[in-house]
């Protein structure tokens, strides 16, 4: 047996531990700023990784112990940790990473944070100032690459300046809709002496965007929900970046209402999934009835979602007959896609919260007769039972795995008081995950939504854990997404954190099959993963616990055996190969065209 | 060749929204005068695929460290409207004003016209450009730079006008524009 000899990295009490939060207005260096200011901001922990362009950084954190830096395996797993801990814990998630290759590294991340509004604050090195420009060693146009991918970034040349930066990306990453912020810091400017601005007296900028929605809309928007017959919440992300208390508020006005609710992908846990008024998610994999009464609906009360093309299908035929209210914090995310009839800017919490007020202040009733006559309607829906799935006693459905993971998380959330966080990577398994597992709460369920990213989900979980230390934390993963990030698998044994790995393992790029099955005339082009690792031997040689389910009788007590380990932990459930994701509608066709499992067969291939 | 029947060439995706009346709108843009704001601006314009005609910009403020951008765009309504969306969106931008939509405004570009030539189509050149008051700013025996301001539509036709003439180079700065009357925009 190896053992592991810890390095001795022996705490250097230094002049900046002293220093911090004690006068906020005096002269340090560029390095020391960047922690004064994290420290300021409320940050306890950050994701990066060292390399010379931000040396003078890591000094300054090797000299202090209020900042507590994670060290990731990669710089792309840096960002997705990140975002897993600002999700999980609705802070604004911080990464330190060099010039040149770190910077293009975190590149995937920062653009996944983008699509699904996740708040961040990424440090990148540069070279130094005099350097710019000279194709120097490790020298990339960072702000010129992350441009496109940012809701802004900085190029810090004047250590003066630097102070106020730090706070302004904060301010304007976490304001408004959140996004990936980038601060380029060129070597010379963190050595550089300056004087500090604290957070109270930093100028912010002229970026305050309206969150506050406007109460004529609001007024005319409960109106029209009071007078609907076939109404629908449809919500999203927006709900869960409100806060805690949107997702609070929803729950109590939607429950008011007795309309019927759905989500997008992103927007899972907003509202409880135990509750009789919850329809499942929408969109591509969504739920029959789901997909249904949006297409059936007369008045759509869309809270926080911007209208996917996974979540539309057709655009020209999507809810035809109804009236739609459309809340958005982001003005552009409004008639960008689908025409609504009553658009309101604001914050999706303080709407929320104003339509219930007005609700009861006006004494609205729903229109009962209408609404007893839409929830019969939606069970006739519900009827056909969209997820059901064919049962196997030989071979395990990772519908079934699925099902089971859920009934173990539910007893032991019972036995061990503690919350469950769901971290997925992207694929059929991703979807099944969305289905099969329920989320009552907000902040449960980080998963990339806008731009797909396998690979995201071991990152992911590894800042969820550090967020929530006492939280159970498990990545569903696909055997070819979880091989994108492995290496973080030596970040959770550095850090003693017991997530775990549920691969659900089809030995396919389950999704990519799916497709070319149904819709590229069942031509497999490199879809199917040869040389396969042995995950279990995989998960042993990180110095982890490695597991592994092979037929359904073995499941349970696998299952019994991940949720007690105190490691890392790798389950690699082998399940069936060829199932398909269903329900399904195929890019291009309306809500109302869904392919079920039960006619599949039937499906004509060629009209797509 | 493999001929395919229609059907299985057509996209899943049909045609898109098509080319359905296409505006032309002059936008006036506040911004901060910071390095990369242009690059920002037309980052967005082709990230998302916009069409610009024109884009001026120089700094109008000294004090406030800003500078105004006019940006002429072509395209839908819901695309112009999306364009002006996503421009207040940028962290450095103020104020975003649809002049087109806002009411009535004054647009003038400037151009600098070559012109070689001799004998009769030199007389012309000079007769055309004082019909259009274009100013001669620099000639020689052979040549005529000639600087013309005025709306666009002004700018192309004396533009038309010249290249028979012997035009050989232009130079144009795009529109800039301000709403009339005492409106501060
Ligand atoms: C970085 C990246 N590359 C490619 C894709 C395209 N893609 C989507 S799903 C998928 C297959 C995922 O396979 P696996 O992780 O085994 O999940 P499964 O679908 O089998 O559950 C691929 C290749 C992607 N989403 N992300
Ligand atoms: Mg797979």
């Amino acid at each position: 047996m190896i053992k592991t000899v810890k390095a001795k990295t022996k705490k250097i009490k230094s002049p900046l531990g002293k220093k911090l939060n004690k006068n906020h207005n005096q002269t340090m260096s560029g390095a020391e700023m960047v922690i004064e200011a994290l420290v300021e901001q409320g940050v306890d922990t950050i994701f990066g990784y060292p390399g010379g362009a931000v040396l003078p950084i890591y000094d300054a954190i090797f000299q202090q112990d209020k900042i507590k830096h994670v060290l990731c395996r990669h710089e792309q797993g840096a960002a997705h940790a990140a975002e897993g801990y600002a999700r999980s814990t609705g802070k604004i998630g911080v990464i330190l990473v060099t010039s040149g290759p770190g910077a293009t590294n975190v590149v995937t991340g920062l653009t996944d944070a983008l699509l699904d509004s996740i708040p961040l604050v990424c440090i990148t090195g540069q070279v130094p100032t005099f350097l710019i420009g000279n194709d120097a060693f490790q020298e990339a146009d960072t702000t010129g690459i992350t441009r496109p991918c940012t809701k802004h970034n900085y190029l810090v040349k004047d250590v003066n300046t630097l102070a106020n930066v730090l706070h302004e990306a904060f301010h304007v990453s976490g304001s408004g809709r959140p996004g990936p912020v980038v601060i380029d810091l060129p070597k010379d400017v963190q050595f550089a002496e300056g004087k500090y601005i604290s957070k109270a007296k930093a100028k912010t900028h002229m970026y305050n965007p309206k969150t506050t929605p406007d109460m004529a809309a609001i007024k005319k928007a409960v109106a029209l929900i009071s007078k609907a017959k076939k109404p629908i919440f449809y919500t999203g992300g927006g709900v869960i970046n409100a806060g805690p208390k949107a997702s609070k508020d929803l729950t109590a006005f939607v429950k008011k209402t007795g309309f019927p609710i759905t989500s997008t992908l992103m927007g899972l846990g907003a509202f409880p999934a135990h509750e009789k008024q919850w329809m499942g998610m929408l969109g591509m994999h969504g739920t029959y009835e789901a997909n249904m009464a949006m297409h059936g609906c007369d008045v759509m009360i869309c809270i926080g979602a911007r209208f996917d093309d996974r979540v539309t299908g057709d655009i020209t035929r999507f809810s035809p007959n109804s009236k739609k209210i459309h809340i958005d914090i982001d003005a552009s995310s409004i008639n960008k896609i689908i025409h609504v009839d009553l658009p309101i800017i604001g914050d999706a919490g303080e709407a929320i919260a104003a339509m219930y007020k007005e609700w009861n202040a006006q004494k609205y009733k729903a229109d009962e007769a209408a609404l007893k006559k839409w929830w019969k309607q939606i069970k006739d829906w519900r009827g056909v039972n969209c997820l059901a799935y064919e049962k196997d006693d030989k071979i395990i459905k990772p519908q079934y795995a699925l099902e089971r993971l859920n009934h173990f998380l539910q007893k032991d959330a019972k036995k061990n008081k503690r919350d469950s966080f769901i971290t997925t990577e992207v694929g059929q398994h991703q979807m099944w995950a969305a289905q099969f597992l329920p989320f009552n709460k907000p902040n449960r369920w980080m998963t990339s939504g806008g731009l797909g990213t396998m690979g995201y989900g071991l990152p992911a979980a590894i800042g969820t854990q550090m967020g929530n230390p006492d939280g159970l934390v498990i990545d569903v993963a696909g055997e070819a997404s979880i091989l994108m990030n492995i290496q973080e698998m030596s970040t959770a044994i550095q850090y003693n954190l017991p997530v775990k790995i549920f691969i659900l393992n089809n030995q396919w790029m389950g999704m990519v099959r799916q497709w070319q099955e149904l819709l590229h005339g069942e031509r497999y082009s490199s879809s199917y993963t040869e040389s396969l690792p042995d995950f279990v031997k995989l998960a042993e040689a990180y110095g982890g616990i490695g597991l592994r389910a092979d037929t359904p009788d073995e499941l349970d007590d696998v299952i019994e055996q991940m949720l007690e380990t105190d490691k890392v932990t790798i389950v690699d459930v082998r399940v069936a190969q060829n199932e398909n994701c269903f329900p399904m509608i195929p890019s291009g066709k309306a809500h109302n065209e869904m392919i079920l499992a039960a006619d599949a067969e039937q499906f004509d291939k060629k009209l797509v | 060749m493999i001929v395919k029947d229609k059907k299985e060439n057509q996209s899943v995706y049909g045609d898109g929204p098509g080319d359905r009346d296409i505006q032309r709108h002059t936008l006036s843009v506040l911004v901060d005068n910071e390095p990369g704001v242009l690059a920002r601006v037309i980052g967005l314009f082709s990230g998302r695929g916009y069409n610009i005609e024109s884009l001026t910009v120089a700094e109008v403020s000294k004090k406030l460290n800003q500078s105004r951008m006019t940006i002429v765009a072509i395209g839908t309504p819901s695309v112009i409207q999306q364009i002006k969306h996503q421009l207040e969106r940028l962290v450095p931008v103020h104020k975003v004003n649809d002049l087109t939509e806002e009411g009535p405004h004054v647009e003038r570009e400037l151009a600098l016209v070559k012109v070689v030539g001799t004998g009769e189509k030199r007389v012309e050149a000079i007769r055309s450009a004082d019909i259009f008051r274009a100013r001669v700013i620099d000639s020689t025996t052979s040549s005529f730079i000639f600087e013309v301001t005025g709306s666009t539509q002004k700018v192309d036709a004396f533009i038309e006008l010249m290249v028979p003439l012997g035009m050989v180079n232009i130079s144009r700065t795009g529109a800039a524009a301000i709403s009339r009357g005492s409106d501060k925009i």
